[in-house]
């Protein structure tokens, strides 16, 4: 590969690679997997398999947006946690009310993206606003929300009214046309999400921040409005995660979204969004989730190797994704910028690399 | 550390056995009555009294259980808790009791005692294995994860589950004579407050408490349910 970007130009066949690299290890873990354990491919493992990646998926479709503008959020998990519990204790606390039908699992969905909006805001200001670094908040906030999460549920698990829990059910395990709506949601989210980057005002803002911080002050791009805005969008993106997480076990405790966070900053990785900001990538950490989730089905359906190692694989391959980074960052700027640091390419990235 | 505010008595629970076995041994080597609770030390004979579970009782029951209730050829799958001794203990115990039965266990993963982490796995137990015809969930919050699984795969006939430690819906479904949950078998939750009274009542009387006093487990069934259901417990 070395070797390939000393000789002349086929930059473009590179780029390529890179691009495809994630559509690559999907492609190949599709056919480890189909060889190793025939019911890999039926419908209703793959369904499996994308249902149960949308909630990480919702959320990192929204870190995506925060790591690109140079952020990170590490709550998001313990987030998850706290917002799936109050919307639960709202919605039964509202059950001798309202009665146990649709209005009130609406209501349930109301509070929940409003819950995740002001959490995401609370991050936002305290990052863009009183100037603290996203790590230390939302390692703080991390915290708040487990314990407080674990504090409502007295140490146990908080369950949704069982009458209640009959209406909400079909929101997780119903669909149309054989798509259930974890995965119709996860597709709108990840489309618009991939319109936004590419397409608007906001996401060349959040590159440009993530990229010099400086500069995109200078060129009036709204610095602490936009950073704010990319925890807020991912707030709600964990509300409506929760929306949808909520109805399949109908519980909330301590142990919810445990390691959400991590598992959602890796699949934005693997999709090829830079850690440090300046470039992203949606359809990528698509890619990137759907790998995640691959892995640990095909540990569990072929055996062979222990499921201990579900964590080394996935490490590996995140190491792998970035290594692949360094590569490409590397070379372009080797080809195209002579000063690097100077400027980043992936401020006004071409099409050949998107 | 603690020894320094003048405690007559110290009554711990190890999280983790290896890291405190040091600081516990200094405080005994006080003088100070040390009570061990659920896990033990890595070095035997600091504590003057050790509480715990039966972790071998847990699984053997459950594995008798199932050695009464199917038949020789049957297909289980086993659940297991977060990689500990505990886990171990309890697995090893349910292997050696359907030892020569004929059951076969199709696999065995770890569901991390976890709902969601369950839940996936049996949704891949049951695209990988058309025919499982009981599940030991070894535990109820991986028990409610398995059933959402197998209600979503619309298999609710084919097998029947065995969680543990009694959680307050699994044992009211046990008591209204759920076919899907025939039997649960119980673990002590309260291990810590029977420590803790026990060490009280060794410093206020001449009662000795010293020793190893271990808490069975228990066989649930619909006949006893009623006695394990605790309608304010938060588990």
């Amino acid at each position: 590969m070395t070797d390939a970007t000393t000789t002349t130009p086929p930059r473009r066949m590179r780029l390529n690679l890179n691009v495809l690299g994630p559509l690559l290890a999907m492609v190949a873990l599709i056919i480890i997997g189909a060889t190793l354990n025939l019911s890999f491919l039926s419908a209703e493992n793959l369904t499996n398999v994308a249902a149960r990646s949308a909630f990480i998926g919702i959320i990192a479709v929204g870190m995506t947006f925060v790591i690109t503008a140079g952020g990170i959020d590490l709550s998001v998990g313990a987030m998850a946690a706290f917002v799936a519990g109050v919307m639960i204790m709202v919605m039964n606390s509202l059950v001798p009310v309202m009665g146990a039908g649709v209005p009130l699992v609406l209501v349930g969905m109301a509070v929940a993206l409003v819950v995740g909006i002001a959490a995401g805001l609370l991050n936002g200001v305290l990052i863009s606003k009183v100037g603290i670094e996203a790590f230390i908040v939302t390692l703080g906030t991390m915290g708040i929300y487990r314990s407080l999460v674990t504090w409502l549920a007295d140490g146990g698990t908080l369950s949704l009214d069982f009458a209640l829990r009959g209406v909400y059910r079909p929101v997780y395990y119903d669909g149309i046309l054989g798509l259930s709506w974890p995965i119709i949601v996860f597709a709108i989210v990840a489309i618009i999400g991939e319109l936004a980057m590419r397409h608007t005002a906001f996401g060349r803002h959040c590159a440009a921040i993530g990229a010099n911080e400086q500069v995109a002050t200078y060129s009036a791009v709204k610095v602490a409005r936009v950073r704010m805005a990319t925890y807020a969008v991912l707030g709600m993106l964990v509300g409506l995660a929760t929306i949808m997480y909520v109805p399949r076990l109908g519980s909330a405790s301590g142990n919810t979204g445990v390691l959400w966070e991590l598992e959602a900053i890796a699949a934005v990785i693997i999709g090829g969004t830079v850690l440090k900001g300046g470039f992203g990538r949606v359809w990528g950490t698509v890619v990137g989730v759907l790998i995640l989730s691959l892995i640990g089905n095909i540990l569990n359906l072929a055996s062979i190797v222990s499921p201990y190692l579900n964590g080394a694989i996935q490490g590996v391959i995140v190491i792998l994704a970035v290594v692949l980074q360094r590569e490409r960052w590397s070379t372009t700027w080797k080809t195209w910028s002579p000063r690097a640091g100077s400027t980043r390419w992936s401020f006004f990235p071409s099409k050949a690399s998107l | 550390m603690v020894a320094t505010r003048g405690i007559d008595a110290l009554v711990v629970l190890p999280f983790e056995s290896e890291p405190l076995t040091s600081p516990v041994q200094a405080v005994a080597e006080q003088g100070i009555w040390v009570t061990v609770v659920d896990r033990g030390l890595t070095v035997e004979g600091i504590e003057d009294l050790y509480v715990a579970g039966d972790n071998s009782g847990f699984g053997q029951l459950a594995g008798e259980y199932f050695v009464e209730n199917l038949d020789e050829g049957d297909n289980i799958v086993v659940f297991r808790g977060i990689p500990t001794t505990i886990d171990n203990e309890r697995v090893d115990a349910f292997t050696a009791a359907l030892d020569g039965s004929g059951i076969n266990i199709l696999d065995m993963q770890h569901g991390n005692w976890n709902r969601d982490d369950s839940f996936t796995v049996m949704q891949d137990f049951l695209s990988r294995f058309d025919d499982i015809d009981a599940v030991w969930a070894s535990d109820d919050d991986m028990a409610i994860g398995v059933l959402a699984a197998i209600e979503q795969a619309d298999r609710q006939d084919e097998m029947w589950v065995v969680g543990g430690a009694g959680m307050k819906e699994i044992i009211g479904r046990i008591r209204d004579g759920d076919p899907q949950l025939p039997a649960n078998v119980s673990y002590p939750p309260a291990q810590i407050s029977t420590a803790i009274e026990l060490t009280a009542l060794g410093l206020v009387s001449d009662t000795p408490v010293s020793g190893r006093f271990i808490i069975g487990s228990q066989l649930i069934t619909p006949e006893n349910a009623e006695q394990f259901y605790f309608e304010d417990s938060p588990f």
